[in-house]
């Protein structure tokens, strides 16, 4: 079912993508009533038709996030569209965004002695600059996936003679889990858990695209579940300075093909407003409590993304108060510094201006089994999703 | 990593912190227990959108619909237009 699993891989690792797949509908799923209304076909087909009546000009639009690269890759919504409409994958996956410098800072650390270094898996097969993760518990280092930072705190409460390290990866999402973990942390005087910052935030990426000389993008499919967090309000100064539509979206089939429609409809009558198209979980404001912790836990801070470079306040660190649960700082790695290498073309296919089967390594030396770049690791990474469900 | 998927609570155990807030939530079937600190609002029957153990927003069952509602006015609206 998942192609690439290493057999020597944590039982977990199974068990998790399992459910994961589960969770994507590969299997029927008829208990979970939104899922199944989600995913009519009839309704699909609706939307693609009406895109077609509207449709009278080329479009550029892209989807901030890997998790509806992944839908409109697997159930071919791309190819519902009307000629000359055009979807671009943006960089929003965090897998494939957190930067070389910080793989080979989560090896550093897990090959220590007395660390139990603990990870979402998909963060396990990322090659950093000489070897993954993987490859580190193989050689006998303590690397342990988890499902949710929670789980982490636990093993630190239980093993308090060891150095319990997690991997804080992902967009405004995992902030607010993440930042739970450090906040509870310090609530229960745990000397002995830390966390690998590399967050990401969706709208200063979204910025640093449309900033840019190559800029194709015309119009955005904004990601619904970070917008759960952070609400909308950020987007409005964005639509308004380099005029494009913003349509909130969510992550089924249909979601998208209205999120497309409603995003087309603003381009073709010369709008570019902020629209909702995931109202039954995004509300304008967010959710506060959640935005309450991650605040103070974290800051706003200037962060490397893999293949694109450092983007001002793009990103989450610290604040003062928890400085004593980096992980980069308490292991003395805040000065490594890591040059990416160059055949791997992610960086461009990230900021949309080439597709993965553009990639001269795409399925001939970067495959899944085999990845160059975290783009082909990831189930949201664009280089995967083609090379699951495309064959070019 | 990414993907928050919706699931519903089953039920909401007591704990002597907010934060600590638990239930156990359904995913058509499969069973995990996620952290409901973000959700004050939820109540066991409700769908919660999941993300790495925690809920982070309830699914409004209204808004829910408004996802076909809004075909059927589009369509209802190329009516009116085709009998002008
Ligand atoms: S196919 Fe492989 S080498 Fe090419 S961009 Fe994707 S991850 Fe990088």
């Amino acid at each position: 079912m998942l192609k690439g699993r290493r057999k020597s891989a944590n039982q977990n690792l199974i068990t998790i993508s399992t459910l994961d797949s589960r969770l994507r509908g590969d299997i029927k799923w008829n208990k979970l009533k939104f899922i199944d209304e989600y995913r009519d076909k009839e309704a699909s087909l609706k939307y693609s038709s009406l895109i077609n009546d509207i449709t009278t000009k080329k479009w550029n639009i892209m989807e901030v996030c890997g998790g509806q690269t992944h839908s409109i890759v697997k159930f071919g919504i791309d190819e519902l569209l009307p000629e000359g409409v055009n979807l671009i994958h943006g960089p929003g996956c965090p897998v494939c965004v957190t930067s070389l410098e910080l793989i080979d800072k989560s090896i550093e650390i897990a090959s220590r002695e007395n660390v139990i270094f603990c990870s979402f898996g998909d963060m396990l097969r990322v090659p950093g600059s000489k070897k993954d993760l993987l490859q580190v518990k193989a050689e006998g280092g303590d690397v342990r996936m988890m499902y949710s930072p929670l789980d982490a705190l636990k093993i630190a409460r239980e093993n308090p003679d060891k150095e319990v390290v997690f991997f804080a990866v992902g967009f405004e999402t995992t902030a607010p889990a993440n930042a739970m973990a450090v906040y509870q942390a310090k609530a229960q005087g745990l000397k002995n858990f830390s966390i690998l910052v590399s967050h990401v935030l969706v709208p200063p990426a979204m910025e640093a695209i449309l900033s840019s000389k190559s800029n194709l993008v015309q119009g955005f499919l904004a990601a619904g579940h970070v917008c759960a967090v952070m609400g909308y309000n950020e987007y409005f100064p964005l639509a308004e300075k380099y005029k494009v539509p913003i349509v909130v979206t969510g992550f089924e089939p249909l979601d998208i093909l209205q999120g497309i429609y409603m995003c087309i409809k603003q381009l073709e009558e010369g709008r570019h407003e902020v629209e909702n198209q995931y109202a039954r979980v995004v509300n304008r404001e967010g959710n506060q409590s959640a935005m309450n912790i991650v605040s103070t836990v974290f800051k706003v801070g200037t962060r490397k993304w893999r293949g694109i470079g450092e983007i001002p306040d793009s990103g989450l660190v610290l604040q003062d108060d928890y400085i004593d649960y980096d992980a980069s700082l308490k292991f003395g790695l805040a000065e490594m510094t890591v040059e990416e290498p160059k055949e791997c073309i992610s960086g461009i296919i990230l900021q949309g201006l080439k597709k993965p089967h553009e990639c001269e390594a795409f399925g001939k030396i970067c495959t899944p089994e085999h990845p160059l770049g975290a783009t082909m690791v990831s189930n949201e990474g664009a280089c995967a999703a083609y090379y699951r469900y495309r064959k070019v | 990593m990414c993907l928050a998927v919706p699931g519903k609570i089953l039920s909401i155990s007591d704990t002597e912190s907010e934060l600590m807030r638990t239930g156990r939530v359904s995913f058509g079937g499969i069973v995990k227990e996620v952290n409901l600190a973000y959700t004050p609002e939820a109540k066991v029957g409700d769908y919660v959108i999941v993300h790495v153990g925690f809920a982070l927003n309830t699914v409004d069952e209204e808004e829910a619909k408004r996802v076909f509602q809004y075909l059927d006015e589009i369509e209802g609206l190329d009516e009116l237009r085709e009998t002008e």
